[in-house]
């Protein structure tokens, strides 16, 4: 409840970001995808962390942004920052209109749902070969330089540095509401939905306005990775990327923004990194990994860390 | 007297059973008034029927003036109505300074807020604190309620009803649970209340019961047996006979 002044620690994964791009040059698209990852991960916690609403379905909201900001460029500009502000509109919408059925549930009734109309997005868009490419994936992506001057290079620079810079700003605006009377009114519907009632909080509303706009953020990283990749695959919209966005989010902690950054990063690179050295097996370490963290570390690798950090009192 | 929350043949079924059997009940304007009843007898439900938890099956509410039958929780509050709950029904992870600003938050009508309200916030900490203080556990405020003993979680549950100012506070049960050596502090707490407010204790403990209360009522199987004044209770056949044969159960 304190004003939430800006800890030095916070600013952290910044110094990494620029750090690292400098130092790993051959490695910026993945940190892109890293970041593109962390995005989206955040748009998780905002419903999944704060607002306690247990979901497998924000790749539908992350596969929306990344087909309208594809279609986007396609057919009307490739212009990236409108682009970017389609995608999350797309999103939005489709987060406004589907939460205002599942959050009328809750439980594995509502994982449920979650899970469905991402299939069911997932089939439209195999179906609606035209428009999306069906499984071929939408071709012909070209993004115009950002603000009519920056070029998207082969390198990957400016394209690092834009994902760092729309996560920055998405970041700064997350903070900013987690922390807001809305925030922390979510954090009460996690902790005691019932309580929150019983003190007047229209708990419905608050809920689908949080999912709203969860699923704008995840729309933005859609719309990011369309248009790094310059291609729109179906696996925007599957199962298993709903799925890899909660074993990050789980692996980096819940609830806290920077568990996403975390843990984003750690399976990314884990990914990288155990795939290249076995390329068969290296999911295998990436689960028990999960095991581990969830077994011993409720609160993932930031409970960890403040575990050891902190005294008992504040666990 | 005026009635500042009112029933008319309220009743509230499950499948055949009727919880709440024909209620017809007044509270008036700073009213002390307890509701007793053996288990069973339907006094929670009644809560949650007023306080819009559960709807009913027939019948009518009314808050001042007005009908709120078929308002939800969250209107019922915003007009007045504030409750208890006989189980902790706590924000248990959260510091106990944000249990009640949470409530004053949303009675002060800034939940919602994306930015930080920071004057209006600021305002609502420093009444919630002074309510803690109030209540004997300022010293706790920034302990999450979860590691505080059971009899300060019962007063976290009134400070967070407090909170939202009500002018109808339904308590339900409020020292349930609590050993009696620690129960004092409760009583206190809610002999204390201003007399704007107009409060019905759900209550067990007789002892509670006749020290607090101007008016009773006694139900029984989701039906009022009885109505009147603690010495009037006390001295009634029936309730005698309701009490003393589930005293001798216990």
């Amino acid at each position: 409840m304190r004003a939430h002044r800006l800890r030095p620690i916070e600013l952290l994964p910044w110094l990494a970001a620029v750090a690292a791009y400098f130092a790993f040059g051959s490695y910026l698209p993945l940190g892109s995808q890293i970041m593109i990852m962390i995005l989206f991960a955040l748009s998780l916690d905002l419903v999944l962390g704060y607002a306690g609403i247990v979901t497998l379905g924000q790749a539908a909201f992350f596969g929306v942004g990344a087909y309208a900001a594809g279609i986007y460029a396609v057919h009307v500009s490739g212009e990236p920052l409108s682009g970017l502000v389609i995608g999350a509109a797309a999103a939005a919408v489709t987060g406004l209109v589907s939460g205002a059925i599942v959050l009328r549930t809750s439980g594995l009734t509502l994982l449920m749902l979650t899970l469905a109309i991402t299939s069911l997005l997932e089939a439209a868009a195999n179906d609606a070969t035209s428009i999306t490419g069906g499984n071929d994936g939408l071709q012909g992506v070209a993004i115009d330089p950002i603000l009519g001057r920056f070029d998207f290079d082969l390198y990957g620079r400016t394209a690092y540095l834009y994902c760092l810079a729309v996560l920055f700003l998405s970041w700064l605006f997350l903070r900013r509401l987690v922390h807001a009377p809305f925030g922390r009114s979510l954090v009460g519907i996690r902790e005691n939905v019932v309580r929150m009632h019983a003190i007047g909080a229209p708990v419905r509303r608050r809920l689908l306005t949080a999912y709203t706009i969860s699923a704008a953020f995840a729309g933005i990283a859609g719309a990011l990775l369309t248009q790094t990749t310059q291609f729109v695959g179906l696996t925007v919209l599957s199962f298993e990327r709903s799925g890899e966005v909660v074993i990050m989010l789980v692996l980096g902690g819940t609830g806290r923004l920077y568990g996403a950054f975390i843990g984003a990063a750690v399976y990314m690179i884990a990914q990288d990194q155990l795939a290249e050295a076995d390329p068969i097996f290296w999911d295998f370490w990436i689960g028990l990994l999960l095991v581990l963290i969830v077994l011993f570390a409720r609160g993932g690798i930031l409970g960890l860390a403040d575990r050891l950090t902190l005294p008992p009192r504040r666990r | 007297m005026t009635a500042v929350l009112e029933t008319v043949r309220l009743c509230k079924r499950f499948g055949g059973v009727a919880v709440a059997n024909d209620i017809n009940f007044r509270l008036e304007a700073g009213a002390r008034h307890a509701l007793i009843g053996p288990n069973g007898a339907g006094k929670t439900t009644f809560v949650n029927l007023l306080s819009g938890r559960l709807a009913p099956s027939a019948g009518r509410i009314l808050l001042g003036n007005a009908d709120i039958t078929r308002l939800p929780q969250a209107q019922r509050v915003k007009r007045g109505l504030g409750r208890t709950f006989q189980i902790n029904t706590l924000f248990k992870g959260l510091p106990v300074l944000e249990n009640v600003c949470l409530a004053a938050a949303e009675h002060a009508g800034f939940g919602a807020r994306m930015l930080r309200a920071a004057g209006a916030q600021r305002d609502t900490m420093e009444h919630a604190f002074g309510l803690l203080d109030r209540l004997g556990i300022a010293d706790v405020a920034a302990l999450p309620v979860k590691e505080l003993p059971y009899g300060k979680q019962r007063l976290v549950e009134i400070a967070i009803a407090l909170a939202l100012q009500p002018s109808v506070l339904l308590l339900d049960e409020p020292a349930a649970g609590v050993p009696s050596a620690e129960s004092s502090v409760i009583l206190d707490v809610i002999g204390q209340l201003p007399e704007s407010v107009a409060v019905l204790i759900i209550e067990h403990d007789m002892e509670l019961v006749f020290r607090f209360a101007r008016r009773i009522t006694v139900l029984v199987q989701g039906g009022v047996l009885v109505e009147g004044a603690p010495a009037e209770i006390a001295a009634d056949p029936r309730v005698r006979e309701v009490y003393l044969g589930e005293r001798q159960h216990d």
